[in-house]
Parts: structure tokens; C-alpha cells; sequence
């Protein structure tokens, strides 16, 4: 029997839901970090089919929403200039800087691709000696392997023509930061399961130690969220505060050492600014200094650039899990995907975006989705 | 953009100083760098991430997994058309 059938056909859900009841002395809040667990939890209802008082509130985990406006706008700068091939993951392409999108510039002739994976930029720039060849570099430990062998491979093979603009973020800083907050409601998490097939989930021990906080490494498929959910209201009602591992079939504690090793070779830890959050010290990636060359942003000696969010975006308190999407009177009336004001309505797996792409601003789909829930099923 | 997809490996080879295999992806073929997962072996199944696998799963895992990314429309990476080594005829690209 398929996953997810088994998740339809109730009857596991059902029991994991009814064991989380039963344990349950009081409300907890919990955090999913990653986006694709936050996309997968909204368009199965996960949340709906949780006892009250076990509110899942959604995490900074989406590399798209949390790259900041200014690193955006320098991409833009860049892809603009005729002497650049600007390579991109699809998802980057309809993110809006201060003017326009990737998609515009490349409607205005701008020479900009989307590619599947960054070794691609190797072969665009050898084909092509006379352009420089720049990939925007974004997204969380899972990503930054791949950027880590272009580059190497860049500067083994003696390409010249190639560099990366770097946006890359860490998870367990972020958890940090969040937890770190006056505000902070969160009391345990969920962690970003192919974040730790990457980087295993050893560092996040301390960090569960030195917060008592509860941090289960999840998959992101709905019983896997359930499961996770449930090994979580355990620590929290019996007092513990441990990592545990609900994606064994995937990962292990040490995860991938010959990427992390690579990644070691050519990254190096870096502050970094998450858009609507700001800057959280050792939070993402930068290049080693024996990389330079392959550094975008010195490459084009890009000036600051100073940038403005708009005042009524909440988004910032949405990805610490202060708010949710609708406690936000801009959510789905003058900030849509269409037209996002901010970080969480920019990617199909940030928050807003997620609650708008199934209904949920609609209050006749809420009240549809919280029916079937309560029947034992899911949307 | 975070969640790697699984696949067959059909062939494996060396190329550009690197360890390499084609995947297989339900109807789709593409290239995977097979360096952080050096011991795999055509039939493995493995977790593909932009292009580079990053562990190695069982059938049923990989099975469950890719229905559940279908189902999420996490698949759409798999659909940019593939880039062909300059001067070389490739492998045809892909659907």
C-alpha cells in the first residue's frame, strides 16, 4: 500500500493522533522547520487532524523566502548586465526585487536560464568563453554540496568564466535565533529531514541540551509529520529534551561525510541576513578565500543596496512561529503570490503562500478542511 | 527546494573527473553526480538532489517517496530541459 493511501485511509493516522490524545496534559506548540514539510502539512490537513492544543506553527525553512531583498536586487543587477548568463533554480525566477523579477529582465533581453542542477553552469560556461556564467547560489544544507563541487570543479578544471552569488543559510542557527527570541513560543520542533541527510543531526544536540527543547528529524510525508509530531508531545509531557530520529529509513546522525567535506573545503560560516527575520550571527555559507575568484559579488563589485519591506508584511513574526498567515490583514487581499508583500508569500513552500495555494483564506474551505479532518480522513 | 527526489540508477560512469550515473525518474532520465554516494551501483536506488545524489534508499522508500512528491508537485526541477556538454551529442536530453 502507497504512503500516502495508508495516511487517506485513516486508520494509522487515526491511531498516532489518538495515542498524541492520550498522552496530551496540556497545549504545545511545535515548530516544522522545513518548507516542504510546511507545504505538505497544509495541503494534507496535518494540522486540522491534531488534537486542539497541539498547534504546529510553520518555520523559517524555505531557502526562497529568506533570502533577503538586497541579495535579490544585487542578482537582478547582475543578470541585467550583457556580458552575463544568469542561471537560476526555477523557483528564484518570479521572486520580485525592487523592480521586477528574473522573468522581466529576461523579457527585456537579459540572458537568464534556469537550470536543473548547478554542474550545469559548468557546461554553459564552457560553451560560452566570451560570457561570465553566474548561478545564484541559494538555499540550506541540503543545496549547498552541489554548490560546493561547481565551484571546486571550476577551479580544478581551470574554468575562469564561472562564479556563484552567494545566499546560503544553516538551519540550527535559525532554531537558535528563534528560540533565543523574548517572544518566542515555540517548544519544540520538527526537524528538516533532507537538511540532515546532508549534515546528519549531531549538532543539534547541544543546542536541544542548552534550550530543553524537544527536536525530532522528520520526514516531510503527512504520517511521517504525525509520527514526528507525537515523538515530540512525548518528550515535552514526560520532561525530556532529546534528538531523536523519526527519519531513520533516510538519514543517520552523522549524515554525509563526503559532502560535508567538500562543503567544508570551499564554504566557510558566515553572518547572513533571513529576510523579514535580519541578520543571525554564523548563520549561512560564504566562500573561502581560496574561492575568491568564484565570488560573484566580488566579481561585479556590487554596492550595497539598500532596500524597504513593506511596513504591514508580518512575515518576519510568521517565520519565528510568532504569528500565522492569517493573522495578517494583508494575507490573501492585497498580498497574494501573485503579488507577494513578503518572504512568506514569495515560494510556493512558504507559509503564506502554502495557506493561500489551498484556500485557506477562504473560510468555507476551513470550515470543508476542519469536517473531514474530524471524520478521520484528510483533504 | 530542500527536498531531494528518488531514483533508479541505470548506468554509472566517470566524466568531467567525476563519478557519475544516469537516474531514472518515473518517465524522466537524467545525469546525477554519484561523488557523495561513491559505492552505488546501477539498480541502486538513490535520493537525488539538483543533480547530485546524496543517499542511497530502498525500492519501497524510494517508491512511497516519489508518489508523495508527485502528489505534492515537487517534481517540476525534474522537467528544465538538460544541458548538453558543448560539442558533444550527450544522451539526448530528456522529456
Amino acid at each position: 500500500m502507497k504512503y500516502l493511501d495508508e495516511y487517506r485511509d485513516g486508520k494509522i493516522a487515526s491511531k498516532i493522533v489518538e495515542e498524541i490524545r492520550r498522552i496530551q496534559t496540556r497545549p504545545w506548540v511545535i515548530m516544522e522547520v522545513c518548507g516542504g514539510q510546511t507545504h505538505s502539512i497544509v495541503k494534507n490537513g496535518v494540522d486540522y487532524l491534531l488534537p486542539r492544543g497541539i498547534e504546529l506553527v510553520h518555520g523559517p525553512g524555505c531557502p526562497v523566502c529568506v533570502t533577503p531583498l538586497e541579495m535579490i536586487d544585487k542578482a537582478h543587477a547582475i543578470a541585467r548586465r550583457p556580458d552575463v548568463i544568469f542561471c537560476s533554480f526555477g523557483d528564484m525566477l518570479r521572486v520580485p526585487g525592487s523592480e521586477g523579477d528574473l522573468f522581466t529582465i529576461k523579457s527585456e533581453g537579459g540572458d537568464v536560464r534556469i537550470v536543473y542542477s548547478p554542474l550545469d553552469c559548468l557546461k554553459i560556461a564552457r560553451a560560452n568563453p566570451d560570457k561570465q556564467v553566474v548561478f545564484f547560489a541559494v538555499g540550506f544544507e541540503t543545496t549547498a554540496p552541489a554548490n560546493a563541487m561547481l565551484v571546486s570543479r571550476a577551479k580544478q578544471d581551470g574554468v575562469h568564466n564561472v562564479s556563484i552569488l552567494v545566499s546560503h543559510v544553516l538551519v540550527p542557527p535559525s532554531i537558535a535565533a528563534i528560540l533565543q527570541s523574548p517572544q518566542n513560543r515555540v517548544q519544540g520542533f520538527l526537524g528538516p529531514g533532507h537538511v540532515c541527510a546532508i549534515m546528519g543531526y549531531r549538532e543539534y544536540e547541544p543546542m536541544s541540551a542548552r534550550f530543553k527543547v524537544p527536536i525530532v528529524i522528520t520526514g516531510f510525508e503527512p504520517l511521517d509529520i504525525l509520527q514526528g509530531t507525537l515523538m515530540v508531545v512525548r518528550q515535552l509531557e514526560e520532561g525530556r529534551a532529546e534528538v531523536e530520529n523519526e527519519y531513520s529509513r533516510i538519514l543517520d546522525r552523522e549524515g554525509n561525510r563526503p559532502a560535508q567535506k567538500l562543503v567544508a573545503n570551499v564554504f566557510e560560516i558566515a553572518d547572513r541576513k533571513w529576510r523579514g527575520v535580519g541578520s543571525i550571527p554564523k548563520s549561512g555559507y560564504k566562500l573561502r578565500w581560496e574561492y575568491r575568484d568564484y565570488d560573484a559579488e566580488k566579481i561585479f563589485s556590487l554596492k550595497e543596496i539598500d532596500t524597504r519591506e513593506p511596513e504591514i508584511c508580518i512575515s518576519g513574526r510568521i517565520l519565528r512561529g510568532i504569528k500565522k498567515p492569517h493573522d495578517c490583514p494583508a494575507f490573501g487581499t492585497i498580498c497574494t503570490p501573485q503579488h507577494p508583500l513578503g518572504a512568506t508569500m514569495v515560494s510556493a513552500e512558504g507559509a503564506c503562500a502554502a495557506y493561500y495555494a489551498y484556500g485557506r483564506h477562504l473560510e468555507s474551505k476551513r470550515e470543508e478542511l476542519e469536517a473531514m479532518a474530524s471524520l478521520g480522513g484528510a483533504a | 527546494m530542500c527536498l531531494a527526489i528518488p531514483g533508479r540508477v541505470t548506468e554509472t560512469f566517470a566524466k568531467g573527473g567525476m563519478r557519475m550515473g544516469r537516474v531514472q525518474f518515473g518517465g524522466i532520465t537524467r545525469e546525477a553526480c554519484l561523488e557523495y554516494v561513491p559505492e552505488t551501483q546501477p539498480g541502486d536506488y538513490v535520493l537525488v538532489h539538483v543533480g547530485f545524489a546524496i543517499s542511497r534508499v530502498n525500492e519501497e522508500e524510494a517508491r512511497r517517496t516519489y508518489q508523495a512528491l508527485l502528489e505534492l508537485e515537487q517534481l517540476t526541477e525534474l522537467d528544465v530541459p538538460e544541458v548538453l556538454e558543448p560539442g558533444a551529442s550527450g544522451h539526448g536530453g530528456s522529456a
